[in-house]
C-alpha cells in the first residue's frame, strides 16, 4: 500500500527483473521436471564442507572452520560410489572473488552424474533435455539472445579445443598453454569467433586442463567439454576419472599449485578417496551454470538481471 | 602495489612510468583457466586510452604515486600559472599546457584542486561554475528568449563562447568549466 513515498531504487530494480525472474522459476522447474522423467533423483549434499575439490584457479569462501562448497561435485560422487546411478541438484555454489558480467561469489548450478555414460553421451542427453527445456519455456526453439537467434533444435556444432584453437587462433592449445596464454586466446580470439545460431561444444581439453576427468590415452586429451551458447560458456562435463592413484597425483599437484600461487589449502576429502579406492563404475557428469543459461533464455546482459539479490 | 584482484574501475595504477586511471573493468574466467581482468585505461596525462588484460598469476600493478590538493589561483606569468597552497601556502606553478582550456576560467582566489603525479601537477579542477562579464559579441535580438540557437562571443581573456542570441556585450553569464560552456545569463548589462 503506497503512502505517498518515492519508491525505492531497489523496489524499482526488483520491479524491473520480475519478468526474468519469472522465467527464470518456470526454466529450474522444466530442468527437474525432465531429470525427474528421464528417471534421476534429486539429491541434497550440504553446502557447508570440509574439503573442497582442489581446482588451481577456484576458491571456496572459507567460514570459520569450513568452506562454502565450490560444487557438489565430491560429495555426489560418494553418492554414485554407494550406488545412485542417477542424481541431480540443483543449489547455491560459491566462488570467491569471481564478480562480473557473467560471475557472482554465489550462483546456481545443476550438476548431474550418471553411471554407465562417457562425456560424450552427455552431449545427446543435454541437447535433448535442453530443446524440451526451451520448448516448454519458451513456446519455441529459438531463443533471441543479443544480436543472434540461437536454435535448439539444429544440431549442435562440435569442435575439438585443437581444432577450435588452430582455426581461431592459429596455434595449438598446447602452444597457448607453455605461452601463458590459454586464458588469454580463449577469450578473445576463440570464444568471439565460435557460431552463435547454435549451441557450440568445445571438447578434449589438453591432459593438463583434466581437472577430474578420465583421459583419452590414445588420442592423448582430457574427456572434457565445455557448452557455450552466444559465446558464453555454460556447461563443464566429464567422463569422469575413476583411477585412485590418478586421482591422487592429481590433486596432490593442486595442493602444490595452490601453496605456490599462496591460495588457501584444502583438506583431503578422505572418504571421497576411499570411495575411489573400494572402487567405482565408470560414470560421467555435468555441471551447468543456471544464472547463465536463464541469462541466454531472458536475453539479459548482466548475471544482476536474473537474480533478485547479489550482495556483490 | 595492487594485486591483479584488486583491479577496477577508477583505480590509478602506473604503466611505463606513466600514471593511468582505469575507466572500464570487466572480470572474466574461461573455464576453469585463470582469471583474467580485462581493463581500459586513460593515461591522465596525455588522455591517450589504451587496452589491457591481466592474468591472475601477474604480479601486481604499481599504484600511482598521485596526491591531491587543494590550491587557491595568484596569478599569471608569462605563459605559467601561479597558485598557492591552501593549506602550506607554499607556490606551485603550472603550466598553460597542462592548464589546457581551463586557463580561461581562472579567477582570482578561487579554490582549485590540483593532482599531482610524483609531485608534478597532471589535473587541475576548477569550481564547476564559474561567473564572468560578456566583452564581444554582436548585439543580442531582442524578444529572442530562444535558447538553441547560438551566436559567437567573447570573455575578456579572449576566450570564444556560444551564447544564445539574446545575450548582448555587458552581460554577466554562468559558464560550466568542465565543458567551457555556457549556462545561463546571471545578469544584463
Amino acid at each position: 500500500m503506497s503512502k505517498g513515498l518515492a519508491k525505492p531504487d531497489d523496489l524499482i530494480r526488483l520491479e524491473s527483473i520480475k519478468p526474468n525472474l519469472i522465467q527464470k522459476s518456470r526454466i529450474i522447474r522444466e530442468l527437474r521436471n525432465g531429470l525427474f522423467n528421464r528417471g534421476f533423483i534429486e539429491t541434497d549434499t550440504p553446502v557447508l564442507i570440509k574439503a573442497p575439490a582442489p581446482e588451481d584457479n577456484i576458491n571456496a569462501p572459507k567460514t570459520g572452520d569450513f568452506f562454502l562448497r565450490s560444487s557438489p561435485e565430491l560429495h555426489m560422487k560418494r553418492l554414485v560410489v554407494a550406488g545412485y546411478e542417477k542424481i541431480f541438484q540443483i543449489g547455491s555454489c560459491f566462488r570467491a572473488g569471481e564478480i562480473g558480467k557473467f560471475h557472482n561469489v554465489e550462483f546456481t548450478m545443476l550438476e548431474w552424474y550418471e553411471t554407465g555414460k562417457t562425456y560424450i553421451d552427455l552431449i545427446y542427453f543435454l541437447k535433448d533435455l535442453l530443446l524440451e527445456v526451451v520448448t516448454k519455456t519458451k513456446g519455441t526453439s529459438k531463443v533471441q539472445f543479443k544480436n543472434s537467434k540461437i536454435d535448439f533444435a539444429k544440431g549442435w556444432k562440435v569442435f575439438t579445443v585443437k581444432e577450435a584453437f588452430l582455426k581461431f587462433t592459429g596455434i595449438t592449445p598446447e602452444e597457448a598453454i607453455a605461452k601463458n596464454e590459454f586464458e588469454i586466446l580463449l577469450t578473445e580470439k576463440v570464444e568471439p569467433n565460435l557460431p552463435k545460431g547454435i549451441p557450440v561444444i568445445l571438447k578434449d581439453y589438453p591432459t593438463s586442463m583434466a581437472a577430474l576427468s578420465k583421459i583419452n590415452e590414445k588420442d592423448n586429451v582430457a574427456e572434457r567439454w565445455e557448452l557455450y551458447l552466444g559465446g558464453i560458456e555454460i556447461a563443464n562435463a566429464y567422463s569422469e576419472l575413476t583411477d585412485y592413484n590418478e586421482q591422487k597425483k592429481r590433486f596432490k599437484k593442486v595442493h602444490k599449485n595452490r601453496e605456490k600461487n599462496k591460495l588457501p589449502a584444502y583438506p583431503d576429502d578422505k572418504e571421497f578417496f576411499k570411495c575411489l579406492e573400494y572402487g567405482i563404475a565408470s560414470f560421467a557428469g555435468c555441471a551447468l551454470g543456471v544464472d547463465r543459461l536463464v541469462m541466454v533464455l531472458t536475453n539479459s546482459e548482466s548475471i544482476k538481471k536474473v537474480n533478485y539479490f547479489t550482495e556483490f | 602495489m595492487y594485486n591483479v584482484a584488486d583491479l577496477k574501475k577508477g583505480l590509478k595504477v602506473e604503466i611505463d612510468g606513466a600514471p593511468w586511471t582505469i575507466t572500464e573493468f570487466e572480470f572474466c574466467k574461461p573455464g576453469k583457466g585463470q582469471a583474467l581482468y580485462r581493463c581500459k585505461l586513460k593515461n591522465l596525462i596525455t588522455g591517450a586510452t589504451m587496452d589491457r588484460t591481466y592474468r591472475s598469476s601477474d604480479k601486481g600493478i604499481e599504484k600511482a604515486d598521485l596526491d591531491e590538493r587543494e590550491i587557491y589561483y595568484s596569478y599569471k606569468e608569462g605563459d605559467v600559472y601561479v597558485f598557492s597552497d591552501a593549506e602550506t601556502y607554499e607556490e606551485l606553478r603550472i603550466s598553460a599546457e597542462t592548464l589546457g582550456k581551463q586557463k580561461y576560467f581562472l579567477l582570482e582566489d578561487s579554490l582549485c584542486k590540483v593532482l599531482l603525479f610524483k609531485g608534478k601537477p597532471v589535473e587541475v579542477t576548477l569550481p564547476v561554475f564559474i561567473e564572468k562579464e560578456i566583452t564581444e559579441t554582436e548585439p543580442g535580438a531582442r524578444g529572442d528568449t530562444a535558447t538553441n540557437v547560438l551566436k559567437p562571443a567573447k570573455i575578456d581573456n579572449g576566450y570564444e563562447i556560444a551564447v544564445p542570441l539574446f545575450i548582448n556585450q555587458g552581460d554577466i553569464v554562468k559558464i560550466d568549466t568542465r565543458t567551457g560552456e555556457y549556462v545561463e545569463r546571471v545578469s544584463k548589462a
